[in-house]
């Protein structure tokens, strides 16, 4: 399959006040259609920075970003974001939040009422209709989490990129979230590249996790493809071998191979 | 006398709420303005009592608790007045103003000639004078802070004009009004316009160089249009700053249109109190400050009114 994502020698720098921060070095990664991929790394090695870089929030440095085989050269519909801290805009309500986004990318194509449709559509997807009226202070943080996953999903991008989806949230409320991604992911078959810190998340979801070195300078240590067949279900992998070798590749890369220098 | 301030008190907070809807009708300034005049702590809001429905004790008790205080305060207040006036001649008592204010607030629109008009008529017309100048300064200023806060080079250019004339009294500028407009009415609507429109292109200019990236970064993976950004990004993320400038501002032009009206005469509270200084009634000087400080309050409670209805949660 061809590569939807091509990140070809891409550098990073920042400019601080102490300098010339290199925060990414000589990254090259390519991500197929239809696929689903983790980054993870410790905290502060560049995820952040590559996501947005693929997202075109900001612009690499050095090398190459292409998507679809034109380059990247600022943000887009056709990439949606689901953002770390969720941004919900306070002053629209959720189904108003979603539907600014459904009128940007199918505006001009379809009518007022199809785009109510597929916003309820979206809002329905991750099981948070009956908040359609709310403001996102109203909703708790998992909720508001979901609805940012629906504003993304609603826009049918071509790629979807998650910055630590459920990072704040607790185990439970993880759970459930990740189990309604999965089906969301099954149901649009969307390619999606996910930051995350957790690494029974990152085998769970991806067809590979992309692990990376510590920084400055970071870049792509190791790729493991995870061979479990999907649709995956958390209680039988508890007890899956395969399961249990590819945690156990990702933590030896990341407890023994870029043990954190004590900060 | 204790009894008396407690039943205006309690109606304070409602007497307050209809002014605000009907200040321009007669009947309901008059009545409230003789109230507030005996009860103007009380129309700072009271919560407590009236939003959750507890027993009668503890209604009672949370009663006393944000009554209670405030009318101390009052009592002490006209008590200690009282004490002054008695030992002086000329300075009138609590007694004697507000058998005066019940006089001046039973006809409040009479008109005898520009010089001779009843006290409801000279608040009105510095209203007036003080919603005209604060209008423009809304119309010119919101734009402008805009303008500053989204271009560094505009900002640049005009930050060091503004922090040199933001700390000029406002009653400098009223002989260029008068030169330019040859009259005294728009001279004092100008200074009203001056003294509003710092803080209303400072606020505006803050509150656009403070939306948070977030909100602008959704707006670019959304590639939403120039004006989907205006208006439903920057606007409503300004709004808040925004209407903290026009509270700031009405409060100063409140506070300035009394002394321009004292220098430029004509109907307006300002001149009123000075033509009844010349008349040597201090009676209705007591009242004037009464009253103005109650149409500053309303007018300052309105604003919060409106600006808690737009502050939103933030995420
Ligand atoms: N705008 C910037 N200016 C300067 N340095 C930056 C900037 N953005 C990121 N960095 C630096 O680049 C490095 C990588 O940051 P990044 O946010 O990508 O980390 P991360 O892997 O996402 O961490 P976390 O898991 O904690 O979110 C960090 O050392 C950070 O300090
Ligand atoms: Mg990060």
């Amino acid at each position: 399959m061809n590569a939807i994502v091509k990140v070809e020698n891409v550098g990073m720098s920042f400019e601080t006040k102490k300098g010339r921060f290199i925060a990414l070095q000589d990254v090259n990664l390519q991500i197929r259609s239809g696929e689903v991929v983790s980054l993870i790394g410790h905290s502060g090695c560049g995820k952040s920075t590559l996501l947005n870089l693929i997202a075109g929030l900001t612009l690499p440095t050095s090398g190459v970003m292409l998507c679809n085989g034109r380059e990247i050269a600022g943000p887009g519909p056709e990439r949606a974001v689901v953002f770390q801290n969720h941004s919900l805009l306070p002053w629209l309500t959720c189904f108003e939040n979603v539907h600014l986004a459904v009128e940007r990318v199918f505006g001009a194509k379809e009518g007022r009422d199809a785009l109510k449709a597929r916003t309820a559509k979206a809002l329905e997807m991750v099981h948070m209709e009956h908040a359609a009226h709310k403001l996102p202070q109203e909703i708790s943080g998992g909720m508001k989490q979901r609805i940012g996953i629906a504003r993304a999903f609603a826009m049918e991008p071509k790629i979807l990129l998650m910055d630590e989806p459920f990072g704040a949230l607790d185990a439970l409320t993880r759970a459930a979230l990740q189990d309604e991604l999965i089906g969301v992911m099954e149901k649009t078959g969307a390619t999606v590249v996910m930051v995350t810190h957790d690494v029974d998340e990152a085998v769970l979801l991806s067809d590979r996790v992309v692990m990376m070195t510590n920084g400055p300078a970071a870049t792509i240590g190791e790729i493991l493809a995870v061979d479990l067949p999907k649709p995956r279900d958390r209680l039988k992998l508890a007890h899956d071998a395969r399961f249990a070798e590819c945690r156990a590749a990702i933590l030896e890369f990341l407890y023994q191979k870029q043990m954190k220098k004590a900060a | 006398m204790t009894t008396a301030t407690l039943a205006q008190a309690l109606e304070g907070p409602a007497a307050a709420a209809e002014m605000e809807s009907g200040a321009r009708n007669a009947a309901h300034v008059a009545r409230d303005g003789a109230a507030a005049t005996e009860a103007p702590v009380a129309t700072s809001p009271a919560p407590g009592p009236v939003a959750n429905r507890p027993s009668i004790g503890e209604y009672f008790g949370s009663f006393m608790r944000v009554v209670l205080p405030p009318l101390i305060g009052l009592g002490l207040v006209v008590g200690l007045w009282a004490l002054v006036a008695m030992k002086s001649s000329d300075f009138p008592g609590p007694a004697k103003t507000l058998e005066a204010a019940i006089v001046l607030f039973s006809d409040p629109f009479y008109s005898n000639g520009p010089n001779d008009q009843g006290i409801g008529w000279n608040i009105l017309s510095s209203l007036k004078r003080v919603a005209v100048g604060f209008g423009v300064a809304a119309l010119v200023g919101i734009p402008l802070g805009f303008i500053i806060g989204r271009f560094a080079f505009m900002n640049s250019m005009l930050a060091p004009i503004i922090s040199l004339l933001r700390p000029v009294s406002p009653l400098a500028w009223l002989p260029i009004g008068l030169m330019v407009f040859k009259a005294a009415d728009p001279a004092s609507t100008w200074t009203i316009f001056i003294c509003s429109i710092w803080p209303m292109i400072l606020n505006t200019a803050q509150g656009v160089q403070r939306v948070p990236q977030d909100y602008l970064n959704v707006a670019r993976v959304l590639n939403l249009s120039e004006f989907r950004i205006i208006t439903k990004i920057l606007f409503p993320s300004v709004l808040p700053y925004m209407l903290t400038g026009i509270r700031l501002s009405i409060g100063t032009a409140w506070l300035v249109i009394v002394a321009a009206e004292m220098l430029t005469g004509g109907v307006g509270i300002g001149f009123w109190v000075w033509d009844e200084w010349n008349n040597l009634k201090v009676e209705h000087i007591l009242i004037a400050i009464f009253v103005i400080g109650i149409v500053g309050l309303l007018l300052e409670y309105l604003l919060l009114l409106i600006a808690r209805r737009f502050s939103y949660g933030v995420n």
